[in-house]
């Protein structure tokens, strides 16, 4: 191992370009069909963010770092959180606190059940990018630990 | 079905041990490892998918960051010492061990056998009322987001709690600023 930072070997790099977009489209799978069947924000946004600590562990910190550090998912997991706590108020305008204020729709579509997908959705940004920010920082510590080493 | 479960909780408990005992640190987090894929497995035997997808997830997740810290760190074999305390510590955690066992015996008296329905009338109100009340399938997606979201709303506070006390201990500003 040359460079810890530079990620692993090629072969693992083109399996990782060839799988890690099917592994974030299951992630939204799961999220999106939440109401249709097992699954939800919850596991979606856990299997999104697998897909990102993939890329992270195949092609090296430096290449994640560089498009989304710790402050933007910190940001992006404020969003969500906020986004389902708007879902919860704005049933607020039509009655009680979580009311269903988007209808029921038609049985066995995407588009049913009222706040259940939108609420799947802000959680899958919640629980996601709230894990990435925290593997972010664990490996931008351990990084920057070794950088200390070194210069002593 | 039951002998299936019985014995898979039995393998699930003996991984637990040996990620307890064993002095490799790597080896540990293995058998621990171990120990939540069974869970899954006991999960979907017992016809509860939302729960094992979510163990599942959760369980490699949390392996990539354990292995991921076990790797970093040197010191993998540690020395455990036995001194004089410990024989206290042990004869105390035998006592509390038997009083839990007393307790458990007592509640899993009450419990009905395994397989039987239990008749609950909240049960039965969202098995029947779900597709009208809120148009949702899932019957646990609906109870989580739409009549105890409430407790969803608590559970994702919690969570940004906890991710926000990890950022805090581990953001580098601070470490810098001690070191200075």
């Amino acid at each position: 191992m040359k460079d810890k930072n530079s990620g692993m070997t090629l072969i693992v790099k083109t399996v990782t370009r060839w799988t890690v977009l099917l592994i974030m489209l299951y992630g939204f799978y799961i999220t999106f069909f939440g109401h249709l069947g097992p699954g939800g924000g919850f596991a979606g946004g856990i299997i999104v963010v697998l897909s990102f600590i993939h890329i992270i562990l195949a092609y090296g910190k430096d290449f994640v770092v560089k498009k989304i550090n710790e402050n933007i998912a910190g940001i992006l997991e404020t969003t969500g959180g906020l986004l389902f706590l708007t879902i919860a108020i704005l049933g607020l305008f039509t009655g009680i606190f979580f009311k269903d204020f988007l209808g029921k729709g038609k049985v066995f579509s995407i588009f049913s059940a009222g706040i259940i997908l939108p609420a799947n959705i802000a959680i899958m940004i919640k629980v996601g990018f709230g894990m990435l920010s925290a593997f972010l920082c664990l490996i931008l510590f351990s990084s920057q630990q070794e950088e200390n080493k070194k210069k002593e | 079905m039951e002998i299936l479960i019985s014995i898979l909780i039995f393998i699930m408990i003996i991984a637990a041990l040996i990620s307890l005992e064993i002095k490799d640190l790597l080896s540990s987090v293995v058998s621990l490892a171990a120990v939540g894929l069974i869970l899954t497995l006991l999960f979907l035997l017992l016809q509860a998918p939302d729960v094992a997808i979510v163990q599942f997830v959760v369980e490699i997740l949390s392996l990539v960051i354990l292995i991921r810290a076990t790797i970093i760190r040197d010191d993998s074999v540690y020395d455990r010492k036995y001194d004089r305390k410990s024989f206290i510590y042990r004869i105390s955690a035998l006592f509390c061990v038997i009083i839990f066992l007393i307790f458990v015996i007592i509640s899993l008296k009450n419990l009905p056998p395994f397989g039987t329905k239990i008749y609950n009338k909240l049960a039965d109100y969202y098995i029947k009322n779900t597709i009208n009340d809120t148009g949702a399938v899932d019957i646990v997606a609906a109870i989580i987001l739409n009549y105890r979201a409430y407790d969803t709303l608590g559970e994702a506070t919690v969570l940004f709690t906890a991710i926000l006390g990890a950022v805090l201990v581990l953001r580098k500003i601070g470490r810098l600023r001690n070191e200075r």
